[in-house]
């Protein structure tokens, strides 16, 4: 280690020996070079992220329309917020997104955390099958939408052959039918993003420290209590933090949907995201849809606020 | 008591439960890995035996799937055809059986290229400044951290079809619709908030004691960040470029919004691969493959970094 | 450092490798076989004139998409578009294309060379105006291809009379479509069983919208009243629109295959071509290639979309057009003083594409030119279009939920479809100040 520590002779300071305290040596201050770093990021991140951010609320306000920008532009108040939420086709893609985050995440962690456990009993191969498990998480999500709806399709697909092998359901179309195709995209997503949940618990459960467990031993505890007192307790920082991930990427989903079922059928499948593309790029209800998405923001910003000191208490405890 | 007496402790689990844990999680990656797998055959697969019913498992290998990727090609009558010189290359010869001439290279090359651009750049940037602004939270005091890392984080939240509306207006009037520049600019500033925060993690975790002492041997603060603080955290800032790079490659939503012709990269390219009727599924199946490579060699190899990487996220907060 | 450099002279490389070409255009289309029938033809153009032509083409499902949002941007791509008929009001209104009038003056074009149903539709805004944004390039119609093989099997035939009562021939009326597809629906055939018809039911861009309304306009569906525009209350919802809306959302329940809820263009062509369906409802575009494939070239016949109360087809087609932010809009007109002239016109139809122009169509020989030209030239002869007013993208956004929502997803009943679709409409109107 000390051989990198060797100073370069020739920006020795004036007083080696002497333990010159900071500030007194050659090149920027601590301010400058904290400014200097921190900057160029803040300044970025407001650039792309804030100032649009006040730009999309002033226009929610507006009757702007990003393909006709020569129009003359009205203030509306409140109007384009009124009309988002008295519009029942934005409740019912609220819901369907509901659905969807509900119960890919309650599949995901019942699997995710399940494999994790499994896989913490540590056999031969298992970082080899780790890493093929984990391979659908890299994928692109929209490629991977429109691959699966090659292995939906009712004739030519894999999908439906394999699952008739084991119990003829006859001819079912996974993302044609209004009912089912809310479930293909719950598939979907659960097949992508299990992986994901299943290593943050694995790294929960590597970080449980063993003594735990021998203590235990010696009080006599068996193996199912041990798992709910101290297994559970000290995994469920970690699992609320794969929740809440998964959460806010479910909430904002729209590449794997657009591609797997373009939102139908009818609106069957229509996220948020998807209604709200619709609206912003292809109707190009730019102040409308800008009150939307304000609207989701604030949803989602408050709801993951709350979450994120509930999931602060658990750490503490 | 003898060993096969004693309570059973979680910690060590007996053989048994070992195997099966291992059957089941080797079960749940060779499912989870059959629509992959079969994605790759479909590559190879011609276009009839793609669409064939019922799905056929075994088939004649064939490249025309990439071949038509990387073509561009027209129908011809037999007599012109016959009036042609015999075909130069082999991947000619596979084109003018279909009856079809290859008319010039098809846009994938370029695409591919623009991901490779824009995905790299981007995450250049956003690892290289948030690696700045990470050592900056960690080690200076800076007035709102908390306040502003939470704000930091809160740029993920956004909808990208939400942000996507304001950016839209804004690169329309900078002239930045459809470039490479604007693109990079976009994916390191989304990129920024998950690599400030995974590298203030990993930085975190580097004693402040290390630097604080080759400052005192006379290097200036930048000098013992590049050569005190920066080697140790390679494997940090190794586990966040793999993140930031697989976030950058896999995007959709902007690439689909805010690009055309110039500047369009591979994922809203793939799905969209006409072949004669419908979707060319080889050709689909076959860029599919080609772009998931990248990504899936660099998981392999820097796998270890990249269950770091999860895991420090979830530690941090 | 050496991963920004190296960035940078890829970056540097990628922007400086298009400035050094000789005079090129680039024409922005659908990627579909009347495109390739035109790169064909270009050729032409090209050895005249020493321009190189470069083709964007999409596929129809993102066409709409992908270039709205081009020309919203302003890009420069695209320096001809040949864009959908819909778009003629919101191109005009928002200054997309170049207005065409004083060229057509100054190079002696004269617009009445076309057919009047494709000039008033894919030229003029507003509606019937002399004001021209576009030349027709391309007309076409919603028609029907049907496998004339199993029509003329005797055992089908004998089948089809004693159930019915009358010979099995291409329908003349709605009603006759939906017997008929009832009747092949499940019927096995060379031991395989086959389905009645494949019919548009895309959600994405504009495909059940298009199928609906080729049998909205035969029930004599109007989009509103003549003496008031924009108002729809009684003409949307009429009786005769809740029954065709009916009408077509049993064809899909009862006779198409299983999975064709999503389909567009070439969903239909697949399911035809691979003989999963005896007939199939697509663009006189695709008319060509069918006759030219190998499965099913031999045994296809066509017919014109079947009356009701009226007859009607359903407009497709578009006109090409200058984009008014190319930066070679001179070179683009030339194109388009080469493309109207009559011989290259011609020459358009013989390699697959639907010239407008009279001397192509009101030439006696053109029906036997090809066995649907004459379904062709009836089918122009009585089109009607969607709305193509500047908000035709929410007002076909609209539509398509609604409709799909109905047929394909089960949501409520056809009147309450057509009462939802008014309202919508009403408050886009409103929205533009029309109402």
């Amino acid at each position: 280690m000390n051989e990198a520590l060797t100073p370069p002779e020739a920006q020795r300071a004036p007083s080696r020996s002497a333990g010159m305290p900071a500030g007194h040596r050659s090149g920027l201050s601590d301010r400058a070079v904290a400014w200097l770093f921190v900057a160029p990021t803040i300044a970025l991140l407001l650039a792309i992220n804030i100032f649009p951010l006040l730009w999309n609320i002033y226009l929610s306000f507006t009757n702007y329309k990003a393909n006709a920008p020569h129009r003359p532009l009205r203030w509306l108040g409140l109007r384009n917020y009124e009309r988002v939420l008295s519009n029942e086709d934005i409740w019912s893609s609220m819901q369907v997104t509901a659905h969807f985050v509900f119960w890919s995440i309650l599949l995901q962690v019942l699997l995710g955390f399940s494999l994790a456990w499994l896989l913490n009993r540590r056999f031969r191969g298992s970082a080899f099958w780790t890493t093929v498990i984990v391979i659908p998480m890299m994928l692109s999500p929209a490629v991977v939408g429109v691959f699966w709806s090659y292995l939906f399709q009712p004739q030519a697909g894999i999908f439906n052959y394999i699952v008739n092998f084991f119990h003829d359901f006859g001819k079912f179309t996974m993302i044609g039918d209004p009912d089912l195709a809310p479930w293909a995209i719950v598939l979907v997503d659960t097949w992508m993003w299990t992986p994901f949940v299943m290593l943050i618990c694995l790294a929960g459960l590597r970080a449980i420290p063993e003594y735990l467990y021998e203590a235990a031993e010696v009080d006599g505890a068996s193996s199912w209590r041990q798992f709910w007192t101290i297994t559970v307790p000290l995994v469920l920082p970690f699992l609320m933090l794969a929740v809440l991930f998964r959460a806010i990427e479910n909430f904002k989903m729209f590449d794997m949907v657009v591609e797997l079922t373009s939102g139908g059928p009818g609106s069957a499948t229509e996220l948020a995201s998807i209604y709200l593309k619709r609206e912003a790029f292809e109707k190009w209800r730019t102040g409308y849809s800008a009150a939307l998405a304000v609207i989701l923001f604030v949803t989602v910003f408050g709801v993951a606020n709350i979450y994120v000191k509930l999931l602060n208490r658990v750490k503490q405890r | 008591m003898t060993a096969a007496d004693r309570p059973r402790s979680i910690v060590e689990p007996r053989p048994f439960s070992r195997r099966l844990a291992a059957v089941v999680i080797v079960v749940y990656a060779l499912v989870s890995a059959i629509p992959l797998l079969w994605i790759v055959a479909t590559s190879f697969k011609t276009p009839e035996d793609a669409i064939a019913y019922p799905p056929k498992v075994f088939f004649t290998p064939s490249l025309e799937g990439y071949v038509n990727l990387f073509t561009a090609r027209t129908r011809q009558t037999p007599e012109y055809l016959a009036s042609l010189p015999p075909p130069e290359t082999w991947y000619e010869e596979l084109v003018r059986k279909r009856h079809m001439v290859i008319t010039g290279p098809s846009r994938f090359a370029g695409r591919y290229l623009n991901s490779v651009i824009i995905g790299f750049g981007s995450t250049f940037f956003a690892v290289f400044l948030g690696t700045l602004a990470a050592y900056a939270f960690s080690r200076f005091r800076i007035p709102l951290a908390d306040d502003l890392l939470f704000f930091i984080l809160s740029t993920r939240m956004f909808p990208p079809v939400a942000v996507a509306i304001p950016i839209y207006l804004m690169y329309r009037k900078l002239g930045l619709t459809d470039s490479h520049l604007g693109m990079i600019i976009l994916y390191t500033a989304v990129n920024l908030s998950l690599s400030v925060w995974l590298l203030k993690g990993f930085i975190d975790e580097i004693p402040k004691e290390y630097e604080e002492a080759a400052m005192v041997d006379g290097y200036t603060r930048l000098q013992a960040f590049r050569k005190v603080v920066l080697p140790q955290a390679a494997a940090g800032i190794a586990a966040t470029a793999i993140f930031c790079l697989i976030f950058a490659w896999n995007e959709y939503a902007f690439a689909l919004l805010l690009t055309s012709g110039l500047a369009q990269t591979a994922p809203p390219f793939i799905p969209n691969i006409i072949g004669e009727g419908g979707l060319d599924w080889p050709a689909v199946a076959a860029g599919t493959t080609l772009f998931l490579l990248p990504v899936m060699i660099f998981t392999i190899i820097l796998r270890r970094h990249l269950l770091r990487g999860i895991t420090f996220g979830a530690l941090r907060r | 450092m050496r991963r920004t450099s190296m960035t940078a002279i890829v970056v540097a490389l990628g922007l400086t490798a298009g400035t050094a070409h000789a005079e090129s255009l680039t024409l922005c289309w659908a990627a579909w076989d009347p495109a390739n029938a035109l790169t064909e033809l270009s050729k032409d153009f090209t050895a005249e004139t020493g321009i190189e032509m470069k083709y964007e083409f999409v596929p129809w499902t993102s066409f709409a998409d992908r270039f709205l949002n081009e020309l919203n941007s302003q890009g420069k791509l695209c320096d001809l578009m040949i864009g959908d008929s819909q778009w003629l009001g919101l191109a005009a209104e928002n200054g997309h294309y170049v207005k065409l009038n004083d060229f057509f003056e100054k190079e002696g074009i004269d617009i009445n060379d076309f057919l009047p149903a494709t000039v008033y539709n894919y030229s003029t805004w507003p509606k019937g105006t002399p004001n021209y944004w576009a030349l027709p390039a391309m007309g076409d119609a919603l028609a029907w291809v049907y496998r004339k093989d199993w029509f003329e099997r005797p055992e089908i035939r004998e089948a089809f009379k004693k159930e019915y009562g009358r010979e099995l021939e291409p329908p003349k009326t709605w009603s006759e479509l939906i017997e008929i597809a009832k009747f092949f629906t499940g019927r096995e055939i060379d031991g395989k069983v086959r389905y009645g018809v494949a019919i548009y039911t895309e959600r994405g861009s504009e495909g059940i919208t298009m199928g609906v309304t080729s049998a909205l306009y035969p029930w004599g569906f109007r989009y509103q009243d003549p003496d008031k525009p924009y108002h729809m209350e009684g003409y949307v919802n009429s009786p005769e629109a809740v029954e065709a809306l009916e009408a077509y959302k049993e064809l899909y329940e009862c006779c198409t295959p299983p999975g064709h809820s999503d389909a567009y263009m070439v969903a239909n062509l697949d399911a035809y071509k691979s003989g999963q369906v005896a007939m199939q409802m697509n663009w006189f575009a695709f008319f060509p290639g069918i006759l030219k494939d190998e499965q099913v070239g031999k045994v296809s016949g066509f017919f014109v979309n079947p009356r009701q109360n009226e007859e009607a087809s359903v407009l497709g087609g578009q006109g090409i057009s200058v984009v008014s932010y190319s930066d070679k809009k001179d070179l683009a007109l030339q194109y388009i003083k080469w493309f109207a002239r009559p011989e290259v016109q011609k020459k358009w139809w013989a390699l697959g594409g639907y010239s407008c122009h009279r001397a192509v169509l009101e030439d006696p020989e053109f029906p036997k030119t090809a066995p649907f030209a004459a379904d062709f030239l009836k089918a122009m002869s009585h089109v009607r279009d969607f709305w193509q007013e500047p908000e035709y993208a929410e007002l076909l956004q609209a539509m398509q939920r609604r409709i799909h929502d109905y047929v394909v997803a089960d949501k409520g009943t056809a009147k309450e479809a057509l009462d939802k679709l008014i309202q919508d409409w009403t408050e886009i109107f409103e929205d533009a100040g029309k109402l």
